[in-house]
């Protein structure tokens, strides 16, 4: 009979290999379920195997904990039914969760090890761990919480970056104050001072997920997400140090990559830095009052664009925010049929920053049973561009910018952009007429073969459906 | 000077971790698993990062295990298994729907051929 240490390692080791192979099945949306099933899968052994730990090293309170799993579960199932376009901000939610459960077990563990005197279990290593664990979680706790409200769009969260003189070198002395703060624990994290010291970094890294957010913008909330994604991640591995935990070590790094990932793409995407998403609000708050001079827009009736499209061998569909916030997918879907059925080639040309986080628009137009091989990314659609009879922009802004091409004065210079403006004919559905969240005017509905169909995407794309629908009647 | 001395084994068993600490040992498991991670990671197709993201929410959770093993300490005072219980509720939130969205997410994918009804 094997031991139950070496038991709860074994499950563990399995549970590791189920979480690795989960994700490798996200490769193909084909196999992805499994990867669902194959994750339930790892974690429940995670469970098990704990629960097994500790029971063989008399683990007490199992009531308690039945109550916390149930409770959790509670109120996991209706975050899990939320529509489509709220799963940006469940997902903040979810990281502000996932940021605090971090967060408190280093707390715990420390005022536990404090409590016993353990000068063992305080070694250097363990603290510094203890400290990058607490500090990640915590600040991805109200980082993501004012993420999340943001993209709730609550009333009293400022939706525009919140900007103030000597903001980055205020953060910063805050951030060093912190580190200061987990230098001093690590060389003396028994003194009696040691449990203020530590409430002090767990009170800086609060303040500190709150500032990092407020200067954020809309657009850069993708990049935002996957960030705190990966810190999440890290602070789980940084558990996995302190308890000496591989699962821990190996899940979190898992999850810590991922975000790592996610956030590089997302850069890149907006061909900007790390530093500059994060620290570069000011940049953008000055050209969004600068940017005013008043330009003629080109409108529409969406009749005309009704048999225009009819007319076409292609029909491009750039989707955006726009179309997220007005809910227009299914009507997109209605218009995809009705263009399909007069033998028009429709795809749909996705920006890796369309909308508020990755992937964010694929969801929606997958859930309007849009089939996912129309849904194109942005390097290999731009090739199909110029044959491109219509191009139709529903909700989006600054993923069709040329400025982004030929301006070197726009902020989104040098962003890699979806060539809308090589198509023959664009249309552009816009709800008004002010600038898009980065506050710049877009060139590309200026230009001649530019044609704009003012009004909620939802409405418009619904009218341009029963254009569509009629004319087959003649 | 910060000497990176491992605690003994019994220090941290009583402690109520598990196993033998060995951070070296910590450190090559982690540098592994975020190799791997990259790996798989950079394969997930485009079109899937939002449930992707979801679902290494659900994984992220793992930190139940941590919050298990604080709460179940029997030698514990009050408040640290109060602070465990509710870090087994954050992960349990997490967990139950990090998979479920994901897996409801990943429903709604659907090639050509299985949409033309």
């Amino acid at each position: 009979m094997m031991s139950p240490e070496t038991l709860v390692q074994l499950l563990y080791l399995v549970s590791t290999a189920l979480f690795i192979l989960s994700l490798r099945w996200m490769s193909d949306p084909e196999t992805a379920r499994k990867g669902v099933f194959s994750g339930v899968a790892a974690m429940l052994l995670a469970v098990a195997g704990t629960l097994a730990g500790v029971t063989a090293t008399g683990g007490t309170h199992y009531w308690w904990i039945l109550g916390a799993f149930a409770l959790g579960a509670a109120v996991g199932y209706p975050l899990a039914q939320v529509p489509l376009t709220a799963v940006p901000q469940r997902t903040a939610l979810s990281h502000a969760f996932g940021g605090l459960a971090a967060g408190l077990v280093g707390t715990a563990k420390f005022f536990l090890y404090f409590g016993q005197h353990n000068e063992a279990a305080l070694a250097p290593f363990i603290v510094v761990a203890l400290v990058a664990e607490i500090m990640l979680g915590f600040l991805t706790f109200t980082g993501s919480l004012l993420a999340a409200g943001k993209l709730q769009e609550v009333t009293w969260i400022p939706q525009r970056p919140v900007t103030y003189p000597l903001q980055n070198a205020s953060n910063l002395g805050l951030f060093a104050l912190a580190l200061a703060l987990g230098a001093a624990l690590v060389l003396h994290p028994l003194a009696p001072w040691a449990p203020w010291a530590f409430g002090a970094i767990i009170l800086l890294s609060l303040v500190f997920g709150v500032l990092l957010i407020i200067p954020i913008g809309g657009a850069d909330m993708p990049t935002v997400i996957s960030i705190l994604n990966a810190y999440a991640g890290l602070s789980a591995v940084a558990m996995g140090f302190v308890l000496n935990n591989k699962l821990l070590i190996t899940a979190g790094a898992l999850d810590g990559s991922s975000g790592l990932i996610l956030s590089i793409i997302m850069c890149k995407a907006m061909n900007r830095s790390f530093f500059n998403v994060l620290f570069g609000a000011f940049g953008q708050t000055v050209t969004a009052t600068a940017g005013g001079e008043a330009k003629a827009y080109k409108s529409d009736t969406v009749e005309s664009a009704a048999q225009v499209m009819a007319q076409a061998d292609l029909v491009v569909i750039v989707p955006g925010y726009g179309m997220a916030v007005a809910q227009a997918q299914h009507k997109v879907r209605e218009v995809y049929d009705l263009l399909k059925k007069r033998g028009v080639t429709v795809k749909f040309a996705i920006h890796p920053v369309a909308g508020r986080m990755p992937g964010h628009m694929n969801v929606l137009l997958a859930e309007a049973e849009i089939p996912y091989d129309d849904l194109v990314e942005m390097d290999e659609i731009n090739g199909d561009l110029p044959h491109a009879d219509v191009v139709l922009v529903i909700g989006a802004n600054d993923v069709v910018n040329p400025a982004a091409r030929s301006d070197k004065t726009s902020p989104i210079y040098g962003m890699p952009i979806i060539d809308a403006d090589r198509a023959r004919t664009v249309y552009a559905i816009k709800r008004s007429k002010a600038p898009g969240f980065a506050g710049i005017d877009n060139e590309l509905y200026f230009l001649d073969k530019t044609f704009m169909l003012f009004g909620d995407a939802k409405s418009v794309v619904g009218e341009l459906a029963r254009k569509l629908a009629g004319e087959g009647g003649h | 000077m910060i000497m990176l001395a491992a605690p003994t084994e019994a220090a941290v068993h009583g402690a109520g971790g598990h196993g033998q600490l060995d951070f070296m040992g910590a450190l090559f498991v982690f540098m592994l698993a975020t190799f791997i991670g990259f790996m798989v990671i950079q394969r997930v197709s485009r079109l899937l990062h939002t449930p992707l993201m979801s679902l290494t929410n659900a994984i992220s959770a793992i930190a139940v295990v941590g919050a298990l093993i604080v709460s179940a300490g029997k030698d514990s005072p009050g408040y640290i298994t109060a602070l465990g219980l509710i870090a087994i509720f954050c992960s349990t939130t997490n967990i139950v729907s990090g998979f479920l969205i994901t897996d409801r997410m990943l429903k709604m994918f659907k090639k050509q051929e299985k949409v033309a009804k």
